[in-house]
């Protein structure tokens, strides 16, 4: 990610104008950043700190800044929840079923549509199609295919004898929310990895072929470890999108049946919004980002290091 | 030898076709059964989930179009997309190009508070957001949203045009100065013109994640007349709770507009989205 590719480009900075000129450079940079700079002050980083504030006291979210200082209370409290034990759980199967089932089905499509077959463009067109749909025509859109009277997958399901009331049964929501989360973005993943992969030399593979190696052994040794780069950020992608998953749930299940598919950016709208206790909810806010930063660092310091280095020296090389 | 060369090649292809063709009727299915379910009666939808209507019912499309909420909503959803479009490319590009052509201490430190911003998940600033719209009494008007969209879509498009704008040539800049052009000349008549697929990528961007937007819409607006299309699809999916075909077709007529200007800007949309996670 770019965040990471800051240092070496540097190196190359632009001509030094002449002396001379000097105050109206500073003028022009200063007219020409101050606009977004102020911008991204203002909504961006003083919300984020803002959250982080409130949440160290009871507020309902009236009058000013908060004033009814509590500490950490607002956290011992989340801590000691059911419903937030439950988020996290939520957030982990979410993660552990991207990362073990909707990728690799990304992969193998991908791959699938890098093979020389008739139609490949069109395929590629549909099945990334629904990730520009919104959540919420994605999310009302399965509702009705998954409600229980009328929807279609019970009808259509009924002809191998199962039925479920799908999103309204506790057992059966999570596995629905995951599916309509495939149905949604598998084909953003799928494009990363066809892009990732139209980025190793055809030749090598060609070589690996020539050597006689089967095309399970090519994807194996060859293939699969020059896409490290693509995959080790699409799992990142997901994760990160996963710890703030808000529109589909809320459209799906609200998070029931009695909590059960609820994640932290529900449990914070709930009480911030529906409750006033935007003290509270702010404590969600802040659990949610720092769990995104500790994520990004660790990921980042120990899982795309070696992509960084290589990218870095890329970089340096191309300019 | 050759006939038994060549059949392996042929048969090889019809498994691969085979799993496209069930991936593709997973995808497709759910949009055919809104599409068609729209021209059904409620009582057929629940009988007949598949196949085509029995008789075709126009009037759930021709309601929706005939209503004035549709219509709003539609210009809602594009007013703001356009708005936040034009605001978040001209403020990265006015950046961008500091960032990319100027040296200066603490460009560096600036321009990472930039990017550090798409660590930012929008849910965390969602409640002071709220709090400070009201403050400045932007709930329930279309600016509120217009400049929280921008303010967030500001690190990935300031990111896009700064590698852009860095690829164009310093000799071009030389010239153009040579030749007695300001720098803000030279920003609004070559750079910009030169820029214009990296422009048109981050605009794509732009479009795409206003137009799906629904959790700021969903606290900003709470009068009717100023809400999105997502909004008002969650509306009236609760209004016309057992109306069920209804609510298809004003389904399939909101994807309409998401799904044409997919097909136009395809190569930007996943140009975009690609580059952005490819090469960061």
């Amino acid at each position: 990610m770019t965040i990471l590719t800051r240092g070496p480009e540097a190196v190359k900075l632009p001509v030094p104008a002449p002396a001379v000129k000097k105050r109206g450079r500073w003028l022009t940079i200063t007219l020409f950043l101050l606009p977004a700079f102020v911008l991204f002050l203002l909504l961006v980083v003083a919300p984020i700190l803002v959250a982080g504030y409130s949440s160290a006291f009871r507020w309902n979210g009236f009058g000013g800044l908060p004033t009814n200082f509590i500490g950490f209370d607002n956290f011992t409290r989340l801590f000691g929840t059911e419903i937030f034990a439950q988020d996290l759980w939520h957030l982990l199967v979410l993660v552990l079923f991207s990362v073990c089932v909707q990728l690799p089905f990304s992969l193998a499509i991908a791959m699938l549509l890098n093979q020389r077959i008739r139609g490949r463009a069109l395929y590629r067109v549909v099945f990334f199609a629904p990730y520009v749909l919104s959540e919420v025509i994605t999310g009302v859109l399965f509702s009705l295919i998954l409600s229980p009277g009328t929807g279609m997958a019970n009808r259509l399901l009924s002809v191998f004898g199962i039925e479920s009331e799908w999103l309204a049964d506790p057992n059966t929501v999570m596995p629905s929310l995951f599916l309509v989360m495939t149905w949604k973005y598998f084909g953003f993943h799928m494009m990363i990895y066809l892009a990732g992969r139209q980025n190793i030399p055809n030749e090598l593979i060609e070589a690996a072929q020539i050597d006689g190696a089967s095309t399970w052994k090519t994807f194996r040794h060859i293939t699969l470890p020059l896409l490290g780069p693509t995959i080790r950020i699409s799992i990142f992608l997901s994760v990160i999108y996963t710890i703030q998953l808000f529109d589909l749930v809320w459209i799906l299940t609200g998070g029931g049946p009695s909590h059960s598919s609820e994640t932290m950016a529900v449990t914070m709208m709930e009480y911030g919004f529906k409750r006033s206790q935007v003290g509270y909810a702010s404590a969600i806010s802040v659990v949610m980002f720092v769990l995104s930063l500790v994520f990004a660092l660790i990921y980042q310091r120990f899982v795309m290091r070696r992509d960084l280095e290589g990218a870095t020296t890329n970089i340096g090389g191309r300019r | 030898m050759i006939h038994r060369k060549k059949a392996p090649a042929r048969t090889n292809t019809l498994p691969m076709h085979a799993i496209a063709w069930v991936v593709g009727a997973f995808i497709l299915i759910p949009v055919i059964y809104a599409f068609l379910g729209g021209f059904k009666a409620n009582s057929e939808l629940s009988g007949n989930p598949f196949g085509l209507p029995e008789t075709w019912v126009t009037a759930n499309y021709t309601d929706v179009l005939g209503s004035g909420s549709f219509w709003l909503q539609m210009w809602n959803s594009t007013f703001i997309a356009v708005a936040t479009t034009v605001l978040t490319v001209a403020l990265a590009a006015l950046a961008g190009f500091i960032f990319a052509r100027y040296a200066f201490r603490g460009r560096e430190l600036l321009f990472t508070v930039f990017t550090a911003g798409l660590m930012f998940p929008f849910a965390v600033a969602i409640l002071p957001i709220f709090v400070l719209l009201r403050t400045f009494g932007l709930l329930d008007n279309p600016l509120g949203v217009i400049l929280t969209q921008a303010a967030f879509g500001l690190p990935l498009t300031i990111i896009i045009l700064r590698g852009f704008f860095r690829s164009i040539p310093g000799e071009i800049e030389e010239a153009a100065i040579i030749d007695g052009c300001t720098p803000f000349g030279f920003f609004w008549r070559i750079l910009l013109p030169m820029a214009r697929p990296a422009i048109a990528t981050v605009s794509v961007l732009a479009i795409v994640g206003s137009w799906n937007n629904f959790m700021l819409p969903l606290v900003v607006f709470s009068e009717e007349a100023s809400w999105t299309l997502p909004l008002g699809i969650q509306q009236f999916q609760g209004q016309y709770a057992s109306d069920t075909a209804r609510i298809l077709a004003y389904l399939v007529l909101a994807m309409v507009p998401a799904l044409g200007f997919y097909a136009l800007a395809e190569r930007h949309l996943v140009g975009g989205l690609t580059a952005g996670a490819t090469k960061g």
